[in-house]
């Protein structure tokens, strides 16, 4: 037993070493100097702002990957998370924006408001589950059709209904009024409830997936559902019931980016952590506990990457070729791991 | 061609399926492999024909060693395999079939390779039309276009998987000819079957596979009593029939009609008493499936009334019928009723009944090692299900059955399975029996149907027989109904 675990990172450490290696060329093929550039964007962790920094992208990505390892497990490639993040973020603002001149506890609405956000984004995550489960639409076509429509419905509502006074403008909605943003850590734009909530989100996961008869019938409607439906589980139930809790925790991720980022509609709300969420999910395979550092190591790699345009006059998408080359690296190493691995 | 085999090791998790397998077949020797399920049979020649890897050990082809990376490699060697399923394409044309696997350009040259199996056809007296489609032959001629590819690919060892499965006995013979020419042509034969009879007919050396390891080999002529003591360790006794009185009725189908994709069933009029086993005899396709899927409410019928336990479930689901304690065991036990990927205690854990929200781990585990000491399981409670041998994972089947049941239906109970696994797969549904389950059963076996059943029903196109009294009928009239005779308009 142990001796597999040091093989297989010894393998990941390989795939790490060639992941930075390939990535390494791309940035000497542009002129630039590697280790410069690691050094920019690893090197300001060391600042406590900047780890707040990291941990604001890391709560909402944590969340989006918690949901889709529920999906995971039900066998669901759920591309739809995207768009489920951002209707979530549409249901946080529907209610800041009808509640925020009423009198009730702001505290109060705040919590409401995130709640919608779930309750929205299980909404989205449902359409795509009903579209797969009565429709025969493969969720992966519904739920990318879905992601265009939250995207244009997003653009339609910033620049139509919900546009600031004047003109309707790319950079959003009116920004809500201090009270109804969660409270931040002194000097940071980090807020403690946005740690709160995502690990909350992955710890429920955690214990869904590893010790619960529901996690478990998931599992087995995700290897084999016919097997699942003869051993006498509700197939397609479970199936919308994973849809929905994925999009609930999507669209918490939502309603953080308005509550605790940017107190406001923005027209890419989702940021791409729901595309990056998958990522990270299919690096852990199953295991909720390993998102909380590699959903870490990938936001890092964001924020770090932040820096390139400004000092080194390089594309901040260097991050996403990063963390591209990482995903199929780490997955070729374990492939070859299997296969070179004398079965003992 | 000569074919050596040496130490081959080869291990699935912790079942070490081939454990040092020594094996030398001189050039134009057909070679017998006896064994039951899970012996490692399959895995041998599966290393052999570069399906999979063996851990260690080495193939000697000729006396040179060979690395036999994949398939492709093999039929290089000149290694092919005859799979048990005819590894064809069936919505292609024979000819198109034909040429598969040939090396060459871009463009495929038909006439002469049309012309080549005008000649090899000729040449092993088969009859098969090269623009026919594949799915309109018999298994029986898919099998012989098969064995004309791989020779045509230059095979000089034939591997064949349990060949004699699924055709005629005319069909049969002309295979062993086939064979025998084969041997004046120096091209080694490896027949794997689990029928002695044919073993003995054909083969000129067997070998004895039991739990991975090789554990004798004879040479004509065969004593058959020592071949099944080497296969089984002991003498299996067949299982004793015994006719439980019931009165109690478990089903009852009153003027049930189903339409399936193909065929329709019209005013089935049915019931089974407690205790009772009848066996659905007919041809594959005949009409079986869809009565035993209906009976467990898999698919709708579309008029009559069906009840179980004098409760009208008409138009229920499975998981209804399953509540009143109807279980439905399908013949594709990897396809759909076990979850590859799932360990033997979590299908223990999903399929008992379940209290709370958190799994207790320890008790999933404690009833998997109960279990699997009742039902003689080889795997633990750690093993994936997709680990296990065909009987094993029948026998897991069974053991996954709750307490109390009604109604069990069954596809194909011992399909594929070796005579140790029949019997004991018998024993624990007979025991079910007592306790006061009916089993409903469909087999391609009439032996079986008429040493399990007490009555039987024959299907044909669709249509149903009378029931027979198991004690009072044959397999010359059941054959004959089968096939389609005696049937009145």
């Amino acid at each position: 037993m142990k001796h597999t675990t040091l093989n297989r990172i010894g393998f990941q450490l390989f795939a790490l070493l060639l992941a930075f290696g390939i990535a390494s060329l791309v940035l000497l093929a542009v002129g630039a100097s590697p280790v410069q550039i690691y050094k920019d964007m690893f090197g300001s962790l060391g600042t406590k702002g900047k780890i707040a920094d990291v941990l604001v992208s890391w709560a909402p990505l944590l969340l989006a990957t918690a949901g889709l390892l529920i999906t995971f497990a039900a066998g669901l490639w759920n591309i739809g998370v995207e768009g489920q993040i951002t209707f979530g973020a549409i249901g946080t603002t529907l209610v800041l924006r009808l509640l925020q001149n009423s009198a009730m506890n702001a505290g109060f609405i705040i919590a409401l408001s995130i709640f919608a956000g779930m309750l929205a984004g299980a909404l989205w995550a449902a359409l795509a589950g009903a579209l797969k489960t009565f429709g025969g639409v493969n969720e992966i076509f519904g739920g990318l059709g879905l992601n265009f429509v939250a995207t244009a419905l997003t653009i339609y509502l910033v620049f139509g209904p919900w546009k600031r006074p004047g003109t309707g403008s790319m950079s959003g909605t009116q920004p809500f009024p201090e009270q109804f943003n969660l409270p931040l850590f002194e000097g940071l734009r980090l807020s403690p409830w946005a740690l709160v909530v995502a690990v909350v989100g992955i710890v429920f996961v955690y214990f869904l997936l590893q010790g619960t008869y529901f996690g478990l019938r998931l599992k087995a409607v995700g290897k084999n559902f016919r097997a699942a439906y003869l051993l006498g589980i509700p197939t397609w139930q479970y199936m919308m019931f994973s849809f929905l809790l994925c999009g609930a925790l999507s669209g918490a991720a939502g309603a953080l980016q308005v509550t605790a980022v940017y107190h406001r509609l923005i027209p890419s709300i989702s940021s791409g952590y729901g595309y990056l969420g998958l990522m990270v999910a299919m690096l852990v395979n199953y295991q909720a506990i390993a998102a909380i550092p590699v959903a870490f190591f990938f936001a890092a790699l964001n924020i770090g990457s932040i820096q390139l345009p400004i000092v080194h006059k390089l594309d901040s998408s260097f991050s996403g070729v990063l963390q591209g080359l990482l995903v199929l690296f780490i997955l070729l190493a374990e492939g070859a791991r299997q296969r070179l691995t004398p079965k003992a | 061609m000569k074919v050596e085999l040496r130490g081959i090791h080869k291990y699935f998790g912790v079942n070490h399926a081939n454990d040092d397998i020594t094996l030398t077949i001189p050039s134009g020797t057909i070679q017998g492999i006896l064994g039951e399920n899970g012996a490692g049979k399959s895995t041998l020649m599966k290393i052999l024909s570069g399906f999979i890897h063996a851990d260690s050990g080495e193939v000697l082809l000729d006396g040179k060693s060979v690395v036999i990376e994949s398939p492709a490699v093999a039929i290089h060697d000149g290694i092919g395999m005859l799979h048990q399923d005819p590894l064809d394409f069936p919505p292609m044309r024979v000819i198109d079939n034909f040429m598969l696997g040939q090396k060459g350009g871009l463009f495929p040259n038909r006439v002469r390779a049309a012309r080549d199996l005008r000649r090899l056809q000729k040449e092993f007296d088969f009859d098969i039309d090269p623009e026919n489609y594949v799915d309109s032959l018999t298994v029986g001629e898919r099998q012989q276009l098969e064995i004309m590819r791989l020779l045509y690919l230059g095979a000089r060892v034939f591997i064949l998987d349990e060949p004699t499965t699924g055709i005629s006995a005319a069909q049969k013979d002309k295979l062993f000819e086939t064979l025998k020419k084969f041997r004046e042509q120096a091209i080694t034969v490896i027949f794997v079957s689990h029928k002695l009879e044919d073993v003995e007919k054909l083969c000129d050396q067997v070998a004895v596979l039991r739990q991975g390891k090789l554990v004798g080999a004879m040479d004509k002529p065969f004593n058959q009593k020592k071949l099944v003591e080497m296969m089984f360790g002991k003498e299996v006794p067949l299982g004793t029939k015994q006719t439980v009185c019931q009165d109690r009725t478990v089903l009852n189908l009153d003027r049930v009609s189903i339409e399936g994709m193909r065929l329709k069933i019209k005013d089935i009029d049915f019931h089974i008493c407690e205790g009772e086993v009848v066996g659905l005899a007919g041809m594959e396709g005949s009409g079986q499936d869809l009565f035993l899927r209906a009976c467990a409410g898999l698919i709708r019928t579309v008029g009559g009334v069906v009840k179980v336990n004098d409760r009208d479930l008409t138009g229920k689901s499975y998981h209804t019928y399953k509540k009143h304690g109807v279980e439905f065991l399908p013949a594709a036990r990897l396809e759909q009723a076990l979850a590859p990927g799932l360990t033997l205690a979590e299908h223990f854990i999903l399929a008992e009944k379940q209290t709370g929200v958190f799994i207790n781990h320890e008790r999933g585990r404690r009833l998997a090692e109960e279990r699997i000491k009742t039902f003689n399981i080889k795997g633990a409670p750690v093993s994936p299900v997709e680990s296990l041998s065909g009987g094993n994972q029948q026998r897991t089947l069974l053991s996954l059955l709750r307490h109390p049941l009604s109604l069990v239906l069954v596809e194909h109970p011992t399909r594929g399975l070796d005579i140790e696994s029949v019997v004991y797969i018998w024993g624990k549904l007979k025991e079910r029996c007592k306790q006061g389950a009916a089993i409903v059963f469909m087999s391609s076996d009439l032996d079986e149907i008429l040493q399990y059943s007490d009555r039987v029903l024959v299907f044909y196109n669709g249509r149903i027989s009378h029931p027979f009294d198991a004690n009072k009928t044959n397999v010359q009239q059941l054959g004959e109904l089968i096939g389609g005779k005696g049937w009145d308009e």
